[in-house]
């Protein structure tokens, strides 16, 4: 009865909701679209590919780009490695930096609490720009060609301490932390057995954020790294288009011997869109169970308190 | 004596607060408040200097403000400002309206369970990097592979150097943003339709509106505060443009830099390509500057229309 009732206040004509479909399924394929044609591209045989082009039905198909990866491909399991090693240690340490950072300004009792607010909230308005931050990355703190370089400048993030902040003012209640210290737990304890417990959803939100811009990173090394034992997945996929490009728009050097080299080293054609597809596949495969997360966070950072 | 006592005593009673801010004001120290000194760069000679950042900050000569003069001397100044300005305010209106129709839409289509793959659909592109989708852009505009090469063809037409002919680039980027953005803004007007209240639209059933009615006189208003907000805050934003846009997606082919450099790139290529330090420091300050009053000001008009939606 619910039900009808329900379906009564959104009436729509069959044809709209028709038209409806069309627009949002059409737009959703849209979006879906390149991924599996590029999927198609890294299934197609190279030969067919010099002929035809691109295309969605290739004339041959071949499993040629991936048997070469798995057989030669220490770069890209390097690669993998690094972008894996980064995504971990770094989704680690910006949570806990995160969270007790917010937990302490969101916390009525602390003295400093404006002061520090104050310290992360500014950075969202001014920042130094591109260059000076880079002089003190690389002058400073040492990290041309380190792999902290693709660590630490993702590690804290003003928004996601606003989202984290709220989230604690929002589903932890100060009668909750009151009645703990009655009981005798200390601000930390109180933190560690009550607090973080409840606030697991938010928690969450934020390692997924930082999971995604860790993963998907590149601009970092393409400030910092020029050491290719630590370029990671997307970095990687950069550098080979760059090179791409180097060749194509220096033609009339192709014929030298040094291009030849370069051109001999640099994977095919479908072989490069197979990598593509290999960074891609984790996100595309986990990102629908997460998207509650990043809803979730999203409102969170749209309504604040 | 009596006030060092008590800050001292104040520092003491606060300790588990303060070593849990620890890693974090450190983290803005050395990523936040560091460079924003660094920014006197923009009013020095910069040179590098052996003995590290600071003794290159000093020892450097004054310039004033001979960096900035140099700068908006060039023909580039303008332009970048011009893209990034023009191309945000496009992504802005355009985003906008695209969002809140999909989400309108998505609200209204009867099979709800359909309506939730849809959404998913479109949110993929959210999920991944520039790079990534700078190959899917590759695929259709390759000129000797690419699909849209293959369709003129089909039609008699001769192909086009898509990575050399700045006429199309305003499209093809304004296109990709639309793209990226798209599912993941709707998103945010989603859970504001889901969440008005029901009964409203009951009544307006009884009095007999139709559904576009119901959409202009229900739908719209409630939501017309979010988007008041979000639109501020975009604005406040429109100095600052997507580095992974303007320098993937077009591959960092020189021949587009008219219609793809943005005051981003701008200072990136100062900063790795050319080597004009200073100047590419200047250029960020800039940036940064009149990027603080437009979001100072954007929030100060949120506030004035409803004092909880404001950033600060």
């Amino acid at each position: 009865m619910r039900k009808k009732k329900h379906r009564d206040v959104h009436h729509l004509s069959p044809m709209m909701n028709l038209v409806f479909n069309i627009i949002a399924g059409g737009f959703a394929l849209l979006c879906v679209f390149p991924f599996l044609f590029v999927i198609i591209i890294s299934f197609t045989d190279e030969a067919a590919l010099n002929k035809n082009g691109y295309s969605i039905w290739p004339e041959k198909w071949s499993f040629a780009a991936y048997e070469y990866i798995f057989k030669a491909g220490d770069q890209l399991l390097r690669s993998y490695g690094v972008t894996i090693f980064i995504t971990i240690v770094g989704t680690l340490i910006s949570l806990v930096t995160i969270c007790l950072f917010a937990y302490a300004i969101s916390r009525k009792n602390f003295k400093y609490r404006g002061f520090f607010s104050f310290m992360a909230f500014f950075t969202m308005l001014f920042n130094g720009g591109l260059v000076p931050t880079y002089m003190v990355a690389t002058q400073v703190l040492d990290l041309k060609d380190s792999i902290w370089a693709l660590i630490l400048p993702l590690a804290v993030n003003a928004f996601y301490i606003l989202i984290m902040r709220t989230f604690y003012s929002t589903s932890v209640p100060d009668a909750i932390i009151e009645s703990a210290k009655i009981d005798g737990a200390g601000e930390l304890r109180a933190f560690i057995t009550i607090v973080l417990p409840i606030s697991l959803p938010g928690i969450a939100t934020i390692g997924l954020f930082s999971t995604l811009g860790y993963w998907n990173d590149w601009f970092n090394a393409l400030l910092y790294i020029d050491n290719p034992n630590i370029v990671p997945l997307q970095a990687m996929l950069m550098r080979i288009e760059n090179s791409m490009q180097f060749l194509m728009n220096n033609a009339q050097l192709s014929a030298s011997g040094q291009s030849l080299e370069l051109m001999r080293s640099l994977p095919a054609e479908a072989t490069r869109m197979a990598l593509v597809v290999l960074a891609t596949v984790p996100i595309a495969c986990a990102y629908p169970f997460f998207q509650r997360y990043f809803v979730q966070g999203l409102t969170i950072g749209a309504v604040k308190e | 004596m009596q006030t060092i006592m008590n800050s001292l005593k104040n520092l003491y009673r606060n300790r588990i607060f303060l070593l849990m801010v620890l890693p974090g004001a450190l983290w803005f120290l050395f990523f936040s408040y560091l460079p924003m000194l660094g920014t006197v760069i923009a009013f020095k000679d910069y040179r590098i200097h052996r003995d590290g950042f600071f003794a290159g900050l000093m020892q450097s000569e004054w310039v004033g403000f001979e960096n900035f003069e140099y700068l908006f001397s060039t023909n580039d100044a303008f332009l970048i400002t011009r893209n990034t300005i023009l191309y945000n305010f496009v992504f802005i209106i355009l985003g906008l309206v695209c969002s809140v129709a999909m989400a309108i839409i998505l609200s209204e289509i009867v099979n709800k369970r359909l309506a939730k793959v849809y959404q998913t659909g479109m949110f993929l592109p959210h999920f991944l990097s520039w790079v990534i989708v700078s190959y899917f852009t590759f695929s259709f505009l390759s000129v000797d592979k690419g699909v849209m090469n293959q369709i003129l063809a089909w039609f008699g037409a001769d192909p086009i150097s898509w990575y050399s002919e700045t006429k199309y680039w305003p499209y093809i980027l304004t296109f990709m943003n639309i793209w990226k953005g798209v599912g993941y803004s709707s998103v945010v007007y989603l859970a504001a339709i889901v969440g008005i209240d029901k009964t409203y639209y009951e009544a307006a059933m009884i009095d007999g509106a139709s559904k576009w009615q119901q959409i202009r006189h229900i739908t719209l208003p409630s939501i017309t505060p979010l988007i008041t907000i979000l639109t501020l805050l975009a604005i406040g934003r429109i100095f600052y443009a997507d580095f992974g846009l303007f320098y993937q997606i077009p591959r960092n082919s020189g021949p587009l830099y008219p219609v793809t450099n943005v005051i981003d790139t701008y200072v990136y290529r100062g900063l790795k390509a050319t080597g004009e330090i200073t100047m590419s420091t200047a250029a960020g300050l800039y940036q940064s500057f009149i990027g603080f009053i437009l979001v100072i000001t954007s929030n100060w008009i949120v506030r004035k229309s409803n004092k909880d939606n404001a950033l600060f």
